[in-house]
């Protein structure tokens, strides 16, 4: 298969479930002739026409609210929320209602909705567009969140995301839309998934997603030049959270790093350390590192956004370091 | 035995009144006002958690807009819900039993009083937060439209929640999308504690509809005939196609906003002027003035108060959740 973009990934896996399933629809600001502003659904509302593809004011509750109350009715709807930082125009419907909803009703009712957003830092767009939105909902069981770093998993994970029976909440890098990559073949609709091995190793364990994930990989290359072996794992999902890839890893490398682009306090990096120190033997010989985003807003200015992010060379030093 | 709900046919009890008769729907109001009389029995002996927001007083708003509604049709409604999710046909016993906190509580005790649900009835979710239903109202509306089915979703909610956003953004999207949904704002004249011109510059709330390209109208929501009336305008609006309307019916809860609130911000007299207004007594001198036996009318209160009785009894006998319920249902 030839390669595409994460972008076109995206799009491609929203025309094959309008395709195959006439209950999926989305609705979203501008997602229509427009194309989204980052052109994800270019092309989806000329194939599908304004029965399938909305567009609604500025109204992010709204928004979420009417995909909750569509989906209880069995629909599968995929929200668009114009960038991550705006689901705190919505949170109510996202923390209390669509999480909320399957629970208190004693499973009445299922909740089969998807909400894609672009997310993270690194384009210069500051502090209210730049934001990694997914670690302020972390402490929300009923939802699942998703995190795809690569055009193949862009794709299955979206796929599979709309066919859940939960509410998806998706993620997507907006540093990813140009990358490019194979969409591997698979015959059925793969699960959600857990942590992949984006690159095997045995010195040292580097976990990191989306834009991080890219960053940690080339740190492995360079760490590589040096005789060190970094295996760097993918979570891709972050809730439900499953640590036990990470573990299975971490006790055979004996040394872990944690790298995000968020701040760490409540944050998906530190909750995985405090599950892997607080339930079993501790799988490290050295204290883990969590290399993550600085303790404030995000910057505009490049040098300081530079200053603000993990980046390539933090993570080859932090991991370098770690197995010194 | 057999779950009873509010809203049975009288017909049982009187081989006489057909549904939709008058004194079917005093039955049902009368039924809603017996069970929070109840709730609030049970409360007081410690049996219902945490707090209660009652319906005494404001029955023929419920009873009259869901008595315009057909199966298929959906509700959701306030965290003031008992006595609209009991309008749609809730079974009474299980009510109970989600006050009671028992498994075999409508939500199997997970909810409580705030969140009271029943989808195969279309009772779509009592909301605790206030106004965060009228936009997943506007989503149940949208699901019809979108299966062309004929289905409408009402949408209860207070005076207080036409001052929060989602209000604004939900009665946007309906207007500009001319969903079939009804937004039924039932103006009790207090958001909590604070009297309406306290809190909102404008004195009638149907007016807000106008913004939003829909019609609003005012009723008397103490006459549940009325109420009825102007729902089925409504539903007959958005079964056509012709979009949302915003219903405002006055009315008002003779009992406080919550267990903790006495409502000794009333003035002198306002609530005596309300009882004497009450919709049950309205309703029963409507019947009486058109030669309904004093006798029937007083059977009617008889039998609500046996349902009621009935399904408490029954509730109180179902024991607690099993303790693996806590980890069910997070995720499919």
């Amino acid at each position: 298969m030839s390669e595409v973009t994460y972008r076109q990934a995206i799009n491609a896996a929203l025309d094959a479930e309008l395709a195959a399933d006439p209950d999926v629809f989305l609705l979203g600001e501008d997602i229509g002739a427009g194309g989204g502003v980052f052109k994800v659904t270019d092309g989806l509302f000329a194939k599908y026409g304004a029965e399938r593809v909305f567009d609604t004011p500025i109204s992010e509750q709204a928004i979420v609210g009417c995909a909750l109350g569509a989906a209880l009715q069995g629909l599968r709807p995929v929200a668009e929320i114009m960038f991550s930082d705006f689901t705190a125009v919505c949170f109510d419907q996202i923390a209390n209602q669509i999480a909320k909803y399957r629970y208190m009703t004693d499973a009445q009712v299922a909740v089969p909705l998807t909400i894609r957003m672009a997310s993270g830092a690194g384009g210069g767009f500051a502090a209210q567009h730049s934001q990694s939105a997914e670690q302020w909902l972390l402490n929300i069981p009923g939802l699942k969140l998703v995190v795809p770093s690569t055009p193949s998993d862009a794709y299955w994970m979206l796929r599979a995301a709309i066919r859940d029976p939960d509410p998806v909440l998706y993620f997507e890098h907006k540093f990813l839309y140009g990358r490019k990559g194979e969409i591997a073949a698979h015959a059925a609709t793969p699960a959600l998934g857990s942590v992949a091995v984006a690159r095997p190793g045995t010195d040292v364990t580097i976990v990191a997603s989306q834009l991080m994930l890219h960053y940690a990989l080339e740190a492995a290359r360079e760490l590589a030049a040096d005789n060190i072996s970094a295996e760097v794992l993918d979570p891709r999902v972050l809730r439900p959270v499953d640590v036990s890839g990470i573990r299975t890893s971490v006790a055979r490398t004996r040394r872990l790093l944690m790298v995000q682009e968020a701040p760490v306090l409540g944050s998906w990096s530190a909750s995985v350390v405090a599950l892997l120190a607080a339930n079993g033997p501790a799988p490290w010989s050295v204290p883990p590192v969590l290399l993550t985003g600085a303790d404030t807003p995000v910057p505009y200015a490049a040098e300081l956004e530079a200053a603000y992010l993990p980046n390539t060379q933090r993570i080859a030093a932090a991991a370098r370091k770690l197995v010194a | 035995m057999m779950d009873i709900t509010a809203s049975d046919s009288a017909r049982a009890a009187f081989p006489g009144i057909e549904p939709g008769d008058e004194a079917a729907l005093l039955l049902t109001m009368c039924t809603i006002r017996e069970f929070e009389v109840e709730v609030q029995k049970l409360f007081a002996q410690g049996l219902v958690r945490a707090t209660t927001h009652l319906y005494q007083g404001q029955e023929a708003v419920a009873t009259g807009a869901c008595a315009a509604l057909k199966h298929g049709d959906t509700m959701t409604c306030t965290y003031r819900g008992h006595g609209a999710v009991l309008a749609m046909g809730v079974s009474l016993s299980r009510a109970f039993g989600e006050l009671l906190g028992r498994g075999r509580g409508l939500c199997g005790g997970k909810s409580g009083s705030m969140h009271l649900t029943d989808a195969p009835l279309g009772a779509m979710g009592s909301n605790a937060i206030v106004g965060a239903h009228l936009p997943i109202a506007n989503g149940l509306a949208f699901a019809a439209r979108y299966r062309r089915t004929d289905a409408v979703s009402a949408c209860f909610f207070g005076d207080g929640a036409t001052n929060i956003g989602a209000f604004h953004e939900a009665m946007n999207l309906a207007g500009v999308w001319r969903l079939p949904v009804i937004f039924i704002c039932e103006n009790n004249l207090y958001g909590e504690y604070s009297p309406v011109h306290a809190t909102t510059p404008i004195t009638r709330l149907a007016d807000r509809a106008a913004s939003y390209g829909m019609p609003g109208v005012r009723v008397d929501g103490n006459d549940v005939l009325a109420v009825r009336e102007v729902m089925s305008a409504a539903v007959e609006r958005a079964r056509g196609g012709t979009g949302p309307t915003l219903i405002e019916a006055m009315t008002y809860r003779i009992v406080g906003h919550s267990r903790s609130d006495p409502g000794a911000y009333r003035p002198a007299g306002e609530l005596a002027s309300w009882i004497e207004r009450d919709p049950i007594k309205r309703s029963e001198e409507r019947l009486g003035a058109r030669g309904v036996a004093p006798g029937m009318l007083e059977a009617i209160r008889k039998e609500a108060v046996r349902r009621v009785t009935a399904a408490s009894q029954l509730a109180r006998s179902w024991p607690p959740p099993a303790a693996e319920a806590l980890l069910s249902g997070v995720y499919a």
